[in-house]
């Protein structure tokens, strides 16, 4: 009896894209999305060995060695991925980065590292597993609890959140999206793009912990995400030399070219809406659903123009991992020539 | 003064003798007035007359207006450890001019602003007034840069006075600013007019002066900052992750000059390394802990309490064994302490940096030479035993100039360490990242990007089995911290061995490692003089391994002299041989400035004189 096996492209098959069995808890969010990164790679045909699986610490970050298990994968320090993340992808370019983090991991411990990442524009996918909540620690408010939330232990989160996008936004981010774990092909597709991005693409997705925060009053829960997820387009990405199928009215969509020659298809959901190239238009919105406690999900901006680190410090395009020794030890004659000034008479 | 005392001072000085190429300068300025470059270029024209000379700035954590020493010791007996008395005063600085001149020895020596009026004169010195702005005024200098040209009067002056040749004082300019005509003329040509007044004006009637001779010859004169860059750049490094502190600094500042004169390519143009300067340190050594991963070679240089903040990523590097390189040019703590003083008190704190049963090789480089060999020789070893090493240099070593004999280009290939390629995995049929395959305690590791399906591993702080897979099992932790320790087994045979040197009928033996050699061979000099001779170690590397063990063994006492109040190798060296610990006597002392052979003199008398 032969078995039809699927593989893609290169010849692989989708299992040869999963991790480790997942010890997270049944239902939460994070395993939800790890199954998108399989799916993702696998759709593209991304070589595993290309990638690296970057974290923190955290339930989010335990992921990474639950998808993709055949890709090198470094679970770091606490708020720490964005440091190792700008060595590992400054010193060899071939390769892929996804990182995942969390709402505490992110937005409280390394808040700090996470804007400079944004800021030097370290080309990787950034996946931000949001949920408000610490679940190792067994239910305290993270920073992106929004104010008013009640938690059975914590109590009530009397502070503002702290909004990823917004913060991704202020450090110059060239890709911000948010989705919700809940509506997998939306994230599938961010997923996409965001890894066709040649720049830091930040993916704030709202991802409920159903042990600690998942009662409906919660904003991090599947029954609110649900009700109230907005999506600001339909989104359709559309690899390099695919040809686009538009079949809508004219204004009605929008095409997004990246770095590398693939494109995502923004459907926009309500005509007079969000334009993701316009970054004030893009802060308002953020805003906007702040005060209003709505939850817009989709590709909030996109800016091609600003180059990533290594093009910014004129590195050349070779992996410096790849420069064979006498790339790397200048000549016995450039220290005969350094000497020579600094020696006496 | 008048003409009859200075006609007996100069008879007295007469009757002494000349002190030739014996003695110290010290200049009192004000931080911010550009004194730096009339000190440099004093020091490289007395090297280039084959005197041995060393300079060391005591300068305050200051950007302008506080004041700073400036000591340029010549010895031609070729002594470089810091000398406390100066003889010859160049005062410069009118708040501290009657603390200065209080500080001078009987029979010294003042050089100072003739505008200035000294308050108590003391009769048993020789003073030199200097018109500083009137000759500055004679001088064509754009007013802007009057303040720094003023400071080329006292380098005339002391020509004059000291037979120092004006030729090597114009290839010293020459040298610093690297040829540039126009400010080389302009600084001369005030040092020349300070040069004709002083001989015109001043008549010598104290005892010093210089001689050239040939204590320098094809030796080099650098900061071991520099140093350090250069054998960093002579090691491959790829990456340096960095956040600013003094007095790390300007090792950062000459490894990118370095770079980028060595390390461009030439067909692109472009840079085959990176130098990012980091948001703080955990984040400088995050990038380096990242880059070491990947498989490049990177390190950052920091000083206390940037190793403070890195303490985190440390106990990572060592747990999840990815190499790693810290240079800690040390300065005073605890806490912010005196950020522009030197000491040795970071050893004990770096040699177990992280939380849990932590270690770390770590390397004391005690001149530039060192700063160099062990600048390429530190990648090396961080990828041989994939784990995180440090260099401690210090403040003295890092940001003063020092003599020294040319560098040695590195005398063997890089060693990458146990690296598999996708050719060995294909041969070996896969591997298991933490498995002692050799006995040495040094597991394969491979890395990310290398094309094969069983290259693959999950890298973590967390426990772990051989396999690299998460695992809680006691007998899995034992396992690995065993292994670890053999590992670190390894390193003791690796690193740079300890330096003996034995002397006959030594009554003792005594230890020391890093600057403090200096004052060692100086004061054991001294106190040969008295009849006390002892065997000398330096240390230049922890862990210590059995030479460091029979020489202590060997010995009824062993001193353990070092640059920190606490003694910290002293304690390292008793936990590392318990057996021996009764016979560890610490010399530990710190006040921020370089020890002095003196101060190792004293100690050792007073000690000894308690077991004659």
């Amino acid at each position: 009896m032969s078995v039809d096996v699927r593989v893609n492209d290169i010849g692989l098959e989708r299992n040869e894209y999963t991790g480790s069995p997942s010890t997270l808890c049944k239902g939460c969010g994070h395993n939800s999305i790890a199954n998108q990164i399989i799916s993702v790679a696998y759709e593209l045909s991304i070589n595993p060995h290309r990638v690296v699986k970057l974290s923190g610490i955290g339930c989010s970050s335990k992921s990474p060695a639950y998808f993709l298990g055949r890709s090198h994968g470094f679970n770091g320090l606490h708020g720490r991925m964005p440091s190792i993340a700008t060595g590992v992808t400054t010193v060899n370019r071939d390769l892929i980065a996804i990182g995942v983090s969390g709402d505490g991991d992110t937005g409280s411990i390394g808040l700090g590292q996470f804007k400079h990442l944004i800021r030097r524009n370290i080309p990787m996918v950034y996946i931000v597993e949001n949920n408000g909540v610490y679940g190792l620690t067994k239910g305290q408010f993270s920073a992106t609890a929004d104010q008013g939330q009640v938690l059975k232990y914590a109590g009530v989160n009397e502070l503002p959140p702290i909004d990823i996008c917004l913060e991704a936004l202020a450090a110059e981010a060239t890709f911000v999206a948010r989705s919700f774990a809940g509506d997998p092909a939306q994230v599938r597709e961010l997923l996409k793009a965001a890894l066709s991005h040649n720049g830091t693409a930040v993916l704030d997705i709202i991802s409920p912990c159903v042990t600690f925060n998942n009662h409906e009053t919660s904003t991090k829960s599947y029954p609110w995400g649900k009700q109230h997820e907005e999506a600001l387009q339909d989104i359709t990405y559309v690899p390099y030399a695919e040809p686009i199928m538009v079949d809508y009215d004219e204004g009605e969509v929008q095409i997004v070219e990246l770095h590398d020659g693939s494109r995502i298809q923004l459907k926009k959901l309500d005509p007079a809406s969000h334009d993701p190239t316009d970054r004030r238009a893009a802060m308002e919105l953020l805003e906007q659903a702040r005060e209003n406690m709505e939850f817009p999900t989709g590709l909030i901006y996109y800016d091609g123009s600003r180059q990533p680190f290594a093009e910014v410090s004129g590195l050349i395009d070779t992996p410096l991992t790849h420069l064979p020794e006498d790339r790397l030890r200048p000549p016995r004659e450039a220290l005969d020539r350094v000497l020579a000034k600094l020696t006496c008479c | 003064m008048t003409d009859v005392q200075r006609a007996e001072l100069a008879a007295s000085a007469a009757g002494k003798g000349t002190v030739v190429n014996d003695f110290q300068i010290i200049v009192a300025t004000v931080n911010g007035t550009g004194s730096q470059t009339a000190n440099t270029v004093l020091i490289r024209a007395l090297f280039r007359m084959g005197i041995p000379v060393t300079g060391k700035n005591i300068f305050p954590s200051n950007i302008q207006g506080l004041p700073t020493w400036f000591t340029i010791r010549l010895s031609k007996d070729g002594y470089i450890a810091r000398r406390e008395t100066s003889e010859i005063l160049v005062a410069m600085n009118r708040n501290t001019l009657q603390q200065d001149i209080d500080d001078l020895p009987s029979g010294g020596v003042c050089f100072y602003p003739a505008e200035w009026k000294i308050k108590h004169h003391r009769d048993d010195i020789v003073y030199y007034p200097m018109p500083v702005n009137e000759l500055v005024n004679q001088a064509d200098v754009p007013r802007n840069l009057r303040d720094y040209v003023a400071n080329m009067v006292y380098v005339g002056a002391l020509a004059a006075l000291l037979e120092i040749d004006l030729g090597e004082i114009e290839g010293a300019l020459n040298f610093h600013f690297d040829g540039k005509q126009k400010p080389v003329d302009l600084n001369m040509g005030v040092v020349r007019l300070a040069y004709d007044y002083a001989m015109d004006h001043l008549p010598k009637v104290d005892p010093y002066r210089v001689e050239r001779m040939n204590g320098t010859g094809g030796k080099i004169l650098l900061d071991g900052n520099s140093a350090a860059a250069l054998g960093s750049v002579f090691g491959g490094v790829s990456l340096i992750a960095w956040y600013p502190i003094t007095p790390s600094t300007s090792l950062i500042d000459a490894a990118r000059e370095y770079l980028k004169e060595l390390r461009i390519d030439p067909e692109t143009g472009k840079a085959t390394y990176a130098v990012i300067q980091a948001e703080d340190e955990l984040a400088a050594i995050g990038m380096v802990v990242g880059a070491g991963w990947a498989g490049a070679r990177a390190m950052t240089a920091t000083s206390g309490p940037g190793i403070s903040l890195m303490a985190e990523f440390a106990g990572l590097a060592y747990f999840a064994e990815v190499p790693a390189v810290i240079w800690d040019v040390q300065r005073v703590g605890p806490s912010t302490g005196l950020p522009t003083r030197t000491s040795q008190g970071d050893v004990l704190f770096a040699y177990t940096l992280g939380h849990g049963d932590t270690k770390h090789p770590v390397l004391l480089p005690a001149d530039i030479k060192e700063c160099f060999e062990f600048g390429w020789r530190v990648f090396d070893l961080a990828e041989r035993l994939q784990t995180l090493v440090f260099v401690l240099s210090d403040l003295d070593l890092g940001m003063n100039l020092w003599m020294s004999e040319p560098f040695e280009y590195p005398d063997e290939p890089m060693d990458r360490g146990k690296v598999l390629t996708a050719e060995d995995l294909e041969r070996l049929g896969g591997f298991s990242r933490y498995k002692d395959v050799d006995g040495d305690g040094i597991a394969y590791r491979t890395l990310p990007g290398t094309d094969h399906r069983l290259a693959a591993y999950f890298t973590r702080g967390t426990g772990h089995n051989e396999r690299a897979i998460y695992s809680e099992a006691p007998e899995d932790w034992v396992q690995n911290m065993e292994r670890l320790n053999r590992k670190f087994n390894t390193a003791r045979d690796l690193v740079p061995q300890p330096v003996i040197d034995r002397a006959e009928g030594a009554q003792f033996g005594l230890i020391a490692y890093g600057t403090t050699h200096h004052a060692v061979v100086e004061a054991r000099d001294r106190l040969r003089e008295q009849g006390i001779e002892f065997d000398y170690l330096r240390l230049r590397a922890l862990p210590p391994n059995n030479v460091t063990r029979d020489f202590i063994a060997g010995h009824e006492r062993v001193y353990v002299f070092e640059n920190n109040a606490d003694g910290q190798m002293a304690r390292i060296l008793q936990m590392e041989f318990p057996e021996l610990a009764g016979r560890i006597i610490s010399l530990a002392y710190l006040d921020g400035l370089p020890l002095a052979p003196r101060r190792l003199v004293e100690m050792i008398t007073e000690k000894e004189s308690a077991f004659a």
